[in-house]
């Protein structure tokens, strides 16, 4: 038994670096994101979609997000530098954010999740992971104000509200099934965290055509017509719900099991785990929603913030106001 | 080309054809007012409406206290809301997950989940049998369409298609001479289907569950045996169809119970509990050797199909009772409930016999006493048992044991018994440590603490259908995992004759679900097809030219992208 205390302390000095680093990346994501970047001619011509597979080309297809690498996936004819440095510090950023919650681990010798303060700092780690992951499919690099503004956020409450002294967990809670039930809620969460940004951004980009179409200009957010059209926004953000399901199906069953392991009912109706079905039915009923005639498009969009206020719900709400055998807020 | 859709449910795509089907109108009468109410209860909106409603329903009993989960929490609240609390009742409000509404709720929702799956599913084995339909006339109108022209022969583009296709795991027919016909993917529609009739299992198997399977509560002292009969539990649950034969007849005896308390952090987690462990002897069966096992918090006791859990522990103070007239009244350990995270417990022994009068004693068990810097009160400022002193209050009178009524064991009613008070006239109180003995005033005896023991709390439950719901949940998973992940698609080729000799390769692809990657594979699999391509005329080629920055004619830079696997 025994916690490192210099351990710990190492740890919460990086997360105060990291802290540090996302704070830059959301001022660069910023500027970015209002035009006034950097931007490098590359000096190219403007080229199609399909440059630079070789072979044929096929017609048809709907505007998509471009895939992206990391390090440079601009466009051919330009480079938006402000951008490629605000996504190099949040590398920088989420290194030294995976560290601290690495350390945090060793420190108590288990994984960094037993109370509030540790699900807070890595729930948020997985987040920038979990992003800096999607840029490689996806160019999302206008999300990332969206992205790193509440990750910041939930690391600031972590430190300042939440923050618990490192220490070891109650015997409830040492389970593998546990490490591995939270792992994937954490990325079942994260997915749905960034599918949440582009839904806002979604409805909001939807509304600035329904003006546009009804002969009106939109006064303020003038920043919003550079991000894609709302039913881009719409599909990406499906296409991260529609891998969070799965793996939200998974940490229920996951959570099932250990319960099962440790209180002998698989399923108890304890508020956790009521609140972890209702998240699972939203988003279920968001899925048949895009499905669904007359409801896709916009009404599923609310739909999904639905199920998104629920997750939160579950996160903050039900730890801290209610009693259940999931005890690990106190 | 047929489409499977439900009422209200919105196609992905466009489809080949168009879909104008008849409008049926409903003839009035009864059957055709029944066809109607199914048709609009196993319609998509139907489904989705009842979806919400479920996740809407299922939130109060988050809100409100359930029997089924903490009976105390419930008569707390009907305590401090008198006025809402029988309406509360009134609506199920204290059993939402039993109600007839919520029950109701997801009933419904099965019975469309039914009536939607099975024609579904009729319709996918007939899809899963038949050939690839056939190409559509016009392949430009397919949502991914291109065109090139080769020298190569039409046989020859044909085979090469054929093989592209098949790496990428495509089922592949040549309904005539000019096109191929192929698609992928059936499994999204059968993981689908398997999903949703999964959820179907689970129910049910959650369903016979209630039928079968038993749980029970049993405190155990170290040292103790326990048999594995319905008298020897403190509450016993069972479905309609347990009995008390149903019980398999092992016992053990509680070796040891230890814990461990973290004494090193500072702070919320000083005194923390870190681990808990119960050594028994198990006797499978009557005259079978003992074997040793060890129960945790996470590491249940398997025995015969039930598991033992350790949900609880605490200190059982041994304490002997002499009445008044110098007679052992009492001599054993006594468990106590523990009230606080340091183990402050209390506990009550009742002794009917005791002389003159029947004796009741209220303990207050402090394991590590010290005193409150605060209060300066005695209370226990560590849950081992560092320094372990007992509180004795005494009362004297009618312990109401006679009249038949269930009583607690843990509680004293004290409403026809007396304190037994001290020279000042106020209740009696003294406080001993292990070894020691108090005399109670007015001639009603001696209490002596001569140990302490401890005792464990362990649920027994029996529940054979549980692994059945596992494996729902788990073909579940997979079905959904596989309806999201797999992209259907419908790929066709036609080769025509085209001017001097030359083939027109067209090829159109179509896909069911979200499928970014569709025009991406639709240019390998022609790439693959026609290696070697002739500049096209200027009508059909808007942008080749701009895109391809190899000769036409040279094949060789296309060989990466007909890896196979790749885009899959
Ligand atoms: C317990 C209730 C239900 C749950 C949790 C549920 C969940 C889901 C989920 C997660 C999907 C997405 C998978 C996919 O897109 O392929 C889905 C699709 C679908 N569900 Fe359900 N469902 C339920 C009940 C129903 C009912 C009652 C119907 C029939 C009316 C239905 C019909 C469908 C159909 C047709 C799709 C495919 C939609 C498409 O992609 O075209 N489901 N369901």
């Amino acid at each position: 038994m025994g916690v490192n205390e210099n351990l710990a302390q190492l740890s919460n000095n990086l997360i105060y670096s990291a802290m540090a680093a996302y704070a830059v990346a959301l001022i660069a994501f910023a500027i970015d994101l209002s035009g006034r970047g950097r931007v490098a001619n590359a000096g190219r011509e403007k080229e199609l979609v399909n440059a630079g597979s070789p072979g044929v080309t096929v017609t048809g297809a709907g505007p998509e997000l471009p895939a992206t690498s990391m390090a440079a996936g601009d466009k051919p004819s330009e480079k938006r530098q402000t951008v490629a440095m605000a996504i190099m510090v949040t590398w920088l950023a989420f290194v030294l954010h995976t560290a601290g919650v690495i350390l945090r681990g060793v420190a108590v010798e288990r994984v960094p999740w037993g109370n509030m303060y540790e699900f807070s700092i890595s729930g948020a780690v997985i987040v920038t992971g979990v992003y800096l992951a999607a840029l490689w499919r996806m160019d999302l690099r206008f999300l990332g104000t969206f992205v790193i503004g509440p990750v910041l956020l939930s690391l600031g409450l972590a430190v300042a509200v939440l923050y618990t002294e490192a220490a070891e967990l109650v015997p409830a809670l040492q389970s593998t099934w546990l490490v591995i039930h939270v792992s994937v809620a954490f990325i079942a969460s994260a997915l749905y965290v960034l599918g949440f940004s582009l839904t806002v951004l979604q409805l909001s980009q939807d509304r600035r055509e329904s003006l546009r179409a009804g002969g009106k200009e939109p006064s303020r957010g003038q920043f919003m017509d550079k991000l894609p059209a709302s039913d881009v926004l719409d599909r990406a953000s499906y296409r991260l719900y529609a891998i969070g399901f799965p793996l939200w199906t998974f940490t229920l069953l996951a959570g099932a099991i250990w319960a099962e392991k440790a209180w002998g009912r698989y399923w108890n109706w304890d508020p956790k785990e009521i609140w972890s079905f209702v998240i699972w039915v939203a988003y279920a009923a968001y899925l048949h929603a895009r499905a669904t005639r007359g409801w896709d498009g916009r009404r599923a969009a609310y739909l999904a913030c639905v199920a998104f206020a629920c997750l939160m719900f579950n996160y903050f709400g039900v730890n801290i106001f209610f009693s259940g055998l999931h005890a690990y807020a106190k | 080309m047929s489409t499977d859709l439900r009422d209200g449910q919105k196609p992905r795509l466009p489809e080949t054809e168009d879909q104008s089907r008849p409008i049926v109108q409903p003839r009035l009468g009864l059957l055709g007012w029944l066809r109607w109410i199914w048709r609009q209860l196993t319609s998509m909106r139907t489904a989705l409406i009842l979806l919400m409603l479920l996740a809407l329903a299922a939130v109060p009993g988050s809100l409100i206290p359930q029997t089924r989960i903490d009976p105390s929490a419930v008569t707390g609240f009907v305590e401090d809301h008198p006025d809402l609390a029988p309406w509360v009742r009134r609506l199920d409000g204290f059993d939402v997950y039993g109600s007839p509404w919520f029950s109701a709720i997801y009933l419904l929702l099965f019975i469309s989940l039914i009536g939607c799956v099975v024609p579904r599913t009729r319709l996918q084995f007939k899809a899963l049998l038949a050939k690839p339909p056939k190409a559509p006339r016009r392949l430009e109108r397919m949502p991914v369409h291109g065109t090139v022209t080769t020298t190569d022969s039409p046989e020859e583009v044909l085979a090469k298609a054929r093989k592209a296709l098949r790496r990428k795991y495509y089922r592949v027919h040549a309904h005539d001479g000019q096109t191929l016909s192929a698609d992928r993917g059936l499994l999204q529609e059968t993981g689908n289907l398997l999903f949703h009739l999964s959820l179907v299992g689970l129910l049910a198997a959650m369903a016979i569950g209630s039928f079968v399977s038993y749980s029970g509560q049993n405190v155990v002292i170290v040292g103790d045996k326990w048999a594995n009969t319905l008298p020897q539990y403190d509450t016993f649950e069972g479905g309609r169809n347990v009995g008390a034969d149903d019980l398999p007849p092992y016992s053990f005896t509680l070796k040891s119970f230890t814990a461990e308390f973290d004494s090193e952090s500072t702070g919320d987690q000083f005194g923390a509990a870190r681990d808990f462990e119960a050594k028994v002897d198990l006797v499978r069966e009557p005259g079978a050797e003992p074997q040793e096992q060890t129960i945790r918090v996470n590491q249940p006791l398997d025995v015969d199909g039930a598991r033992l859990f350790l949900v609880g522990n605490g200190y059982a103070p041994v304490i002997t009772v002499r009445d008044g007239e110098g007679n052992e009244v009492w001599s054993a350990a006594v468990p106590f409930l523990s009230n606080d995270a340091n183990y402050t417990s209390t506990g009550v022994v009742k002794m009917p016999d005791a002389k003159p009068e029947q004796l009741g004693l209220l303990g207050v068990f402090l394991p590590t006493a010290g005193t409150d810097p605060d209060t300066g009160a005695e209370v226990s400022v560590f849950p081992d048992d560092d320094n372990p002193k007992l509180q004795v209050y005494a009362f004297t009178g009618d312990l109401g044991l006679d009249d038949g009524v269930a009583r607690s064991v843990y509680v004293l009613d004290e409403g026809k018994l007396e304190q037994v008070k001290n020279a000042e006239g106020e209740q009696f109180t003294q406080t001993i440590g292990v070894g020691e003995s108090v005399e109670l005033p007015g001639g009603n005896g001696t209490v002596t603490l001569d140990g302490v023991s401890r005792y464990v709390a362990l649920d027994i439950r029996y529940d054979p259908t549980k692994v059945y719901a596992l494996v729902f949940a788990l073909m579940a998973l997979f079905g959904v995992t596989a309806s999201l992940f797999v992209r259907r698609r419908r790929v066709w080729f036609r080769v025509t004759p085209g001017a001097d000799g030359t083939t027109v390769v067209g090829i159109g692809g179509l896909s069911r679900t979200e499928d970014t990657q569709l025009a991406e594979e639709v240019r390998r699999l022609l790439t693959a097809a026609v290696p070697t391509r002739v500049k096209e005329s200027p009508e059909t080629s808007t942008d080749t030219a701009a895109t391809d920055p190899t000769p036409p004619s040279e094949g060789a830079a296309t060989d990466r992208s007909t890896q196979p696997g790749e885009g899959v």
